[in-house]
């Protein structure tokens, strides 16, 4: 008897204390989920609101009469610090700094894990440590010294142009931003490849350059075509760090035309003249985010796949 | 001049030496196997062969032409790998074209010389699919594909069956040994298994540590090994080695095999090795493969000489087309092979005839064949 009750006991017991387990965890879930989600449901909603309904209502209520106003404001009319034609212009200061950046970054971050893997020389652990490194410099750190690289590229583009007519985009702040994150972003997108590419079959190297493949051709018709999991994981990453950067572009791009979508966000909200339209500015904090939202939903199946070849594989 | 020949070549990875001079030939439309252990450098100089791993010292040549120094696709070759290496984002007829492609043959000779090689190979229908779905047959079809359409002075494989179940592993042995028939082409082809390399190839190089053990054709490997290592690795099953002690006096000797709980069992040598006389009262190791260690009524009628002894039979196992018996000489299990409807019941003793002409004699000291 107590031998068949027994177990039959525990599994009861075991049952109710699982049932109790998962309504804490998934309880605790919804909580931080909400939690996390709030301010971006505040923004939403906000942004869609009139003035008036924010200075009377309440902030969580959703709008009464939903007006789209707020975010062509925002696109084309709302000031930045002393120019009032809304964020349109450094959003595709943006879109021009981020995408060569990215795919700069991407394509070397390739060409070095290629490298490091499949064309091995003296010293390749070295040179790769040495590229992790660069992954774990803090930012504030390069600020100064990149300055001043910056600076010397710039005259050197002065004295370029004095000669040839043409500065070749030295001391043009985008192209110093592209610069700067092209240096920044090649330790990660090294490591991600430079992983990838270890567990890529050595033979298959071996049989292109059998059929007479040359370097590049090897790169180009044989590893890119089959990298499609790291690179979508290495544009990924790069895109929205590069779209998200505030410090970079504060630092080198802060005033003028060339400044990027972040800065201009920080100086709409900034602006301190007359009322403070918090609608206009939820508006551009989210025309801001959607960029990275949309390579998130696009290429996000990709970037959970990628993240796990990676990790068994590396 | 032989087609192919390799002089004293030597591969050092640093200290290491994973090659220790080589000196292999081959002649036009042989088929070389180079068979031995994994980690013997047989996989290393293939890739010497191909160009994919540089040498240290000595000389590759093919048909005259020193290679030592040329890039992989300058030296004629073409190479089957043993994970067949097929680009996967390609279609079969990519993967077959991209040596011509990158060579800058015009689409219409490459579509031409695809549609040769798909009719050798029966893979016309699959010309269009990518790698991922073709089976593993297939696979090694198309890897063999792309090898054939370039036509080369010589072939390169790999390991090549080593990924396919024991079924198709035979029929492609069959296919490959066909294909190097029908189109005569000079071969050299890396195995761990033996079998492999008996059925294959009409010259077989043993490997060891980086060194050749012996080098002849499978017949020679397999009747005269020139060591015990060699003996040892070439048949299945093994060749039986078993401690033995040469007795006899002056001209007349015999080989004297321990048995447990029994006298010892003598066996009269006819016509013993010139070298064994010096090993009088010495011990050696006694060869003896499984097929010429038979029951007195299955042994071969015209061997002049075949001595029969009773031996104790630890073990049978039927095979189908043959039966094993297990006995114990000298202390190692011994296994004799008989008809297969040979009587034999395990716990009894029963007469075994040992073919003494097909025995051979190690020294136990240098491992090397007594002559």
């Amino acid at each position: 008897m107590s031998v068949i009750a027994t177990p039959a006991r525990q599994s009861t017991g075991g049952t109710s204390a699982r049932t109790i387990n998962r309504i804490v965890i998934y309880g605790l879930l919804a909580l931080f989920a909400l939690f996390y989600l709030m301010p971006l449901f505040v923004m939403l909603v906000t942004s869609f609101k009139t003035m008036e309904e924010i200075q009377n209502g309440n902030m969580l209520a959703l709008p009464q009469a939903p007006t789209f106003e707020p975010w062509a404001k925002a696109w084309g009319e709302t000031c930045v610090g002393l120019t009032c034609a809304g964020i349109k212009g450094y959003f595709w200061n943006s879109i021009k700094m981020v995408v060569p950046a990215v795919l700069i970054s991407t394509l070397l971050g390739a060409l070095n894990g290629y490298v490091l893997t499949k064309w091995r020389f003296r010293g390749h652990t070295l040179v790769f440590g040495l590229m992790l490194f660069a992954c774990f410099i803090p930012f504030q750190s390069v600020l100064l010294p990149m300055a001043t690289i910056l600076g010397s590229l710039g005259r050197f583009g002065v004295t370029l142009r004095n000669a040839t007519g043409f500065s070749f985009g030295l001391g043009n702040p985008t192209v110093n931003l592209v610069f700067v994150h092209v240096v920044y972003g090649l330790g990660f997108t090294t490591l991600f490849f430079r992983n990838y590419y270890e567990a890529f079959p050595t033979e298959l190297i071996k049989a292109a350059q059998v059929d007479g493949a040359s370097f590049f051709q090897i790169f180009r018709r044989i590893m890119l075509p089959n990298s499609m999991p790291i690179f979508v994981v290495t544009v990924i990453y790069q895109f929205t760090n590069i779209w998200n950067d505030f410090l970079f572009a504060s630092a080198y791009a802060g005033t003028g035309d060339a400044m990027p979508m972040t800065v201009a966000l920080n100086n709409v909200v900034n602006t301190s003249t007359g009322v403070v339209e918090y609608n206009v500015n939820m508006a551009a904090a989210m025309i801001a985010a959607l960029p990275t939202l949309l390579v998130y939903v696009v290429a996000g199946r990709y970037f959970v796949r990628g993240l796990m070849a990676g990790a068994v594989k590396g | 001049m032989a087609f192919l020949e390799i002089d004293g070549l030597k591969k050092r990875f640093g200290s290491v030496e994973i090659l220790k001079g080589i000196d292999v030939e081959l002649e036009k439309g042989g088929f070389l196997v180079l068979v031995g252990p994994s980690g013997c450098g047989k996989s290393t100089l293939l890739n010497t062969i191909a160009g994919l791993e540089t040498i240290t010292e000595g000389e590759i040549r093919v048909d005259g032409r020193t290679i030592n120094d040329l890039h992989p696709s300058k030296r004629d070759i073409a190479m089957v790998f043993q994970s067949y290496a097929l680009y996967p984002n390609m279609t079969v007829a990519g993967n077959i074209a991209f040596g011509m492609e990158m060579r800058g043959v015009p689409a219409q000779e490459r579509q031409k010389a695809i549609d040769k090689v798909a009719k050798v190979l029966q893979i016309g229908h699959l010309l269009q699919r990518k790698p991922s779905q073709l089976s593993g047959g297939q696979r090694q079809r198309v890897a063999m594909g792309r090898a054939l359409v370039r036509d080369p002075k010589l072939f390169l494989f790999d390991e090549p069956l080593s990924n396919l179940d024991a079924k198709l592993r035979v029929d492609m042995r069959i296919e490959i040994k066909r294909l190097h028939a029908t189109t005569g082409t000079t071969i050299v082809y890396v195995t761990h298994d033996q079998i492999e390399a008996m059925t294959l190839a009409t010259k077989i190089a043993v490997m060891r540590d980086g060194e050749v053990q012996q080098f002849g054709t499978p017949a020679e490997i397999y009747n005269n090994p020139t060591n015990l290592f060699v003996a040892d690795f070439m048949g299945s099953p093994a060749m039986n080695l078993v401690p033995a002690t040469i007795g006899g006096n002056g001209s007349a000797l015999s080989v004297v095999l321990q048995r447990e709980a029994r006298d010892p069992i003598s066996l009269p040598l006819a016509n013993a090795p010139a070298g064994l006389s010096a090993f009088q009262g010495k011990p050696v190791i006694f060869g003896v493969r499984p097929e010429a260690l038979t029951d007195p009524e299955g042994a071969e009628r015209n061997a002049s000489n075949i001595a029969t002894a009773d031996c104790h039979i630890e073990v049978v196992e039927p095979a189908g087309s043959d039966t094993f018996a297990v006995t114990n000489l000298g202390g190692k299990a011994v296994v004799a092979r008989l008809r297969a409807d040979a009587n034999i019941q395990p716990g009894t003793s029963t007469p075994l005839a040992f073919n003494l002409t097909k025995a051979v004699f190690f020294d136990p000291a240098t491992e090397n064949r007594i002559l």
